[in-house]
């Protein structure tokens, strides 16, 4: 990427950062969310040798964006004895959090060049703060109210239930979720999601996936599974169990109160890819650093932001793959997993992963000294006061 | 115009409205409701305060907490009747008052009346300062040469017997 001016006419670019980082994010969030419900569907009829949306334009392109305009003129059905107010406030509980867990996530970055000539990297991000991770944590924990409080003012046997659920479901796997995380923390030494970044740059040798091999990458796996359970979707997607449960918490949403979920569950399914994508997959770098030869340069000339949507779209394709490939789990084959296998493999990992890094610090990569806000002090073990490395 | 002053003065009313429909709601899912609501102004007011760590915490235990709460109380009550949880025999205004008379002095006693609104401690101010960023609090709490490393690890002790013993209880037969 050739590096953008930082006076366009009169406008200075680099305090408009955030600004522009809250426009793309909302913006590419709604936007993309019925192509990602195409992608689904035309990929699933393919892997179950079905046509799939064929009919309304192109290749069936049109077919969410016919189905949006249905649901929007829809009648909006109000059950009798629901808890009103709660009732009304469940869709926007479950779309929001979603929807604000992508200000931490630096989703590029761009080189500026300075008026007095020099070039400065800025992660594109709308909220560079020192709690990063953590943000997006609480974000993920107030999601669950959502579902848990539409399944209880509906008033309805079935959404109850399916409310109930998921609210055990996302209790027990936010535990592996979050020991998964606290790995990929004590790997990098910060919490925040730009430096977790810039500590993974040269190459996809030095992402978090594949160092402390393999503790990583079951890190990575584990917290891959509790991605899908948190976000609800198949195989863990219990709270909707059509077969038992109607529609599970949004039996009693119509038209526009249930396009709202849809929209939460596809944004919460970004973020967490986003997440994914940051913490064990180096954000925006490209896989080859530009000390390697022919490879290196080529693909780092990629936009920064090509990079992190190319390796977002992975973990998209991945929840489609799984959908149509996995039959909905039992709830106590669901349970069993989450507290028998993930939560106590995750602990030992996590145990794992602090005992290696308290004697071995990993070489701070050259990238991760340039252009930070400030100086930040690194998580050292007592034992290491200058870092320990060898 | 005093902005932080205002925005405190939003924050305040936010948390006091919250925390006091807490307690004089009906119904019980509507007051946990409101307890997440008054946690969160709190972390909020943490921000405000440049302790992010402690913000963030603040959401994640407590939203999780709040969560268990909901599920007692579906689980405990009949669906479509919350209102069934009325409490037997009100106690009358006379605890209220001794209650509130309790708070007061404790007001008095760390000096927050006769300040104003100012920091009580002169350590707020160099603590606002210098911000509670994660790795500020955890350099201050594990490093040898402060003294919150015991605490720390004795509470740690506390919540893990606390975690045994609730095993203990809930299953007869280990």
């Amino acid at each position: 990427m050739p590096p953008i001016p930082q006076h366009i006419g009169p406008i200075d670019i680099v305090p408009l950062i955030p600004y522009l980082a809250i426009i793309v994010i909302l913006g590419f969030i709604l936007a993309i969310v019925p192509g990602l419900i195409w992608i689904e569907r035309v990929v699933i009829s393919l892997m179950q040798d079905r046509i799939g949306p064929n009919r309304v334009g192109p290749r069936g392109l049109l077919q969410t964006i016919a189905d949006g305009v249905k649901l929007f003129f829809k009648e909006d059905v109000q059950p009798v004895a629901v808890d009103k107010k709660i009732y009304y406030l469940a869709p926007v509980l479950s779309m929001i959090p979603a929807l604000a867990a992508g200000a931490t996530i630096p989703f590029a970055s761009i080189t500026v060049k300075m008026d007095n000539g020099t070039l400065r990297t800025l992660p594109m991000i709308v909220g560079d703060v020192s709690i990063g991770l953590l943000y997006v944590l609480a974000l993920a924990s107030l999601q669950v109210y959502g579902i848990v409080l539409a399944g209880w003012s509906s008033n309805n046997k079935y959404s109850l239930l399916g409310g109930l659920r998921s609210s055990a479901q996302i209790i027990s796997y936010e535990l592996a979720m979050s020991l998964a995380i606290m790995s990929g923390i004590l790997m990098c030494g910060s919490v925040n999601l730009v430096e977790i970044v810039h500590r993974q740059a040269g190459g996809f040798w030095n992402w978090n996936v594949l160092q402390f091999f393999p503790l990583g990458l079951i890190a990575t796996l584990v917290y891959m599974i509790a991605m899908v359970a948190e976000t609800n979707r198949a195989p863990f997607d219990l709270p909707e169990a059509e077969s038992e449960l109607i529609a599970g918490f949004h039996t009693e949403y119509s038209s526009m109160k249930f396009a709202m979920f849809f929209m939460g569950e596809y944004a919460a399914m970004l973020g967490v890819s986003g997440i994914a994508t940051t913490l064990w997959f180096g954000g925006w770098l490209s896989p080859i650093p530009l000390s390697v030869p022919v490879l290196g340069p080529v693909l780092t000339a990629v936009p920064s932001a090509v990079w992190f949507l190319l390796k977002m779209f992975v973990f998209f394709f991945g929840y489609v793959w799984l959908r149509a490939t996995l039959p909905r789990l039992r709830y106590d084959a669901l349970m069993a997993i989450g507290w028998k296998r993930m939560l106590p493999l995750s602990l030992v990992v996590l145990f794992g992963v602090a005992v290696w890094a308290t004697f071995r610090m990993p070489e701070p990569p050259a990238a991760a000294a340039q252009d930070q806000p400030g100086p930040r002090v690194r998580m050292a073990g007592p034992s290491s006061p200058a870092g320990g490395r060898p | 115009m005093n902005w932080p002053l205002i925005f405190f003065a939003i924050l305040a009313l936010l948390s006091v409205g919250s925390a006091i429909l807490v307690v004089a709601n009906q119904n019980p899912v509507r007051s946990a409701l409101f307890l997440v609501v008054n946690f969160f102004v709190l972390a909020v007011f943490y921000f405000t305060l440049g302790a992010e760590f402690i913000g963030a915490v603040q959401i994640i235990v407590y939203a999780g907490a709040i969560m268990v709460l909901f599920l007692f109380v579906i689980m405990l009550l009949n669906l479509g009747a919350p209102e069934a949880l009325r409490e037997r025999g009100k106690l009358g205004p006379a605890p209220a008052i001794v209650l509130a008379l309790v708070f007061l002095s404790l007001l008095g006693g760390v000096g927050a009346i006769d300040s104003g609104l100012r920091p009580v401690n002169p350590q707020a101010a160099t603590f606002m300062a210098t911000g509670g960023t994660p790795e500020k609090v955890g350099l201050a709490l594990f490093s040898p040469s402060l003294p919150w490393l015991f605490p720390f690890e004795v509470t740690s002790f506390l919540l893990l017997i606390g975690v045994v013993g609730a095993i203990i209880l809930a299953k007869r037969r280990i």
